[in-house]
């Protein structure tokens, strides 16, 4: 089903620039030269041919805007991370959203307790498909030392993680190179089809 | 007047009320019954111008009887004297607000009440306030482990007991080596 929705894609752009190509064609047998024949700078310049995925994935994986669930100290790291020694924006995720409805991936630093952990649920379920999680630190991860009744033993319990950072807390260039490591996982989705997977059921039945 | 001569006036004023005093370097420390409790802190308060509360907790005496102990650390602002009062507290028993001479203990004897389980008289808003409302236990208690216990209420939050695996979490004051006193994990329940 992706396939086809690529091939319909593509050949409405066939259909744009096929008065140009017509043109180009005849170019080549009056002067009898070898020219690019397909190619029209009016429009096709401006043209790439890519596929639906890649083209989503590129774009998203750019502007992740990220949701910071600044819990403890791993927080302050955080906060370092996204000023200017460190930049976050090179990556096009300066824009911390402390609203989740405008935020594309939850930065969960530090150490979720049971009754905080209700309210970091809640802010997750507001954000908008699609979303990324990144456990950030020993606690979100997994607990780290508090072994005991008021911590939650990672926020993974809770809601899915697509990146678990190491570290109590992690420096800065971690958390980076997790949001890289989000970066890859994104480039490799199927995001059309997951995006439209009730569309597509809905289609096909 | 210095803690040890308000000591001194109180052990007067209420006799057998009181049933132990210490000194320990320099800081005082009158124990009294819970009964009369309340009337000692209001003199404190009152006639003796300690009006800076600076804690209060609680010891859980697991396996005596009482079972409970308060402690309050008053305090004047000027910070020229320090007293602390104690009182035993049985595991029925409520103990009397104090929210009334100090509006700072009423953040105190809420924490009281969620980690301890001990109830107040008179309190103006008895509710947890570290734990969730509605959570099943009293985490500071002796015989509550560690590691916690699984609660489950699904509009709240479900709990679970934390792996002590792989870490020295738990540790028995007292005699003898770490090796005894800090297992990589023991299980206490």
């Amino acid at each position: 089903m992706r396939r086809e929705l690529v091939k319909t894609f593509t050949n409405r752009l066939r259909v744009d620039g096929g008065r140009a190509n017509v043109r180009a064609a005849a170019m080549v047998s009056d002067n009898n030269q070898i020219a690019h024949t397909a190619y029209d700078s009016k429009i096709e310049g401006n043209v790439i041919f890519t596929r639906v995925d890649a083209a989503i994935n590129w774009m998203r994986k750019n502007s992740m805007w990220p949701m910071p669930m600044g819990l403890a100290c791993c927080a302050i790291e955080m906060m370092a991370t996204a000023c200017s020694r460190f930049d976050l924006s090179r990556f096009g995720m300066e824009v911390m959203r402390f609203s989740p409805r405008q935020a594309d991936v939850m930065i969960v630093s530090g150490t979720v307790t049971y009754k905080m952990a209700l309210a970091v649920k809640r802010i997750w379920d507001q954000m908008p498909e699609p979303k990324w999680c990144i456990a950030m630190g020993a606690c979100a991860s997994s607990g780290g030392m508090y072994r005991s009744y008021a911590v939650l033993q990672g926020i993974d319990r809770l809601i899915p993680v697509d990146v678990y950072v190491s570290g109590c807390p992690p420096r800065p260039e971690a958390l980076i190179e997790g949001l890289m490591r989000l970066q890859k996982k994104v480039e490799g989705e199927h995001a059309l089809e997951e995006q439209k997977k009730e569309f597509f059921e809905e289609m096909s039945s | 007047m210095s803690a040890a001569q308000d000591i001194e006036t109180l052990k007067q004023k209420f006799g057998e009320a009181v049933t132990g005093t210490t000194e320990f370097r320099g800081e005082h420390t009158i124990e009294v019954k819970l009964g009369s409790l309340k009337d000692v802190l209001g003199v404190a308060r009152e006639t003796m111008a300690y009006d800076f509360l600076l804690d209060i907790s609680s010891l859980d005496h697991f396996g005596e009887h009482p079972r409970f102990e308060m402690v309050y650390e008053l305090a004047t602002v000027d910070d020229s004297k320090h007293l602390r009062v104690r009182s035993k507290v049985g595991e029925d028993e409520k103990v009397p607000s104090v929210v009334s001479f100090w509006p700072a203990a009423e953040w105190h004897e809420r924490e009281v009440f969620d980690m301890m389980g001990i109830s107040f008289d008179g309190h103006p808003d008895l509710r947890r306030i570290l734990m969730w409302e509605g959570y099943p236990f009293h985490p500071l208690r002796k015989d509550f482990p560690l590691a916690g216990r699984p609660s489950e209420m699904p509009d709240v939050a479900v709990t679970g007991k934390a792996p002590l695996e792989g870490g020295p979490f738990v540790t028995s004051p007292g005699k003898g080596n770490p090796v005894t006193r800090e297992p990589r994990s023991r299980e206490i329940d």
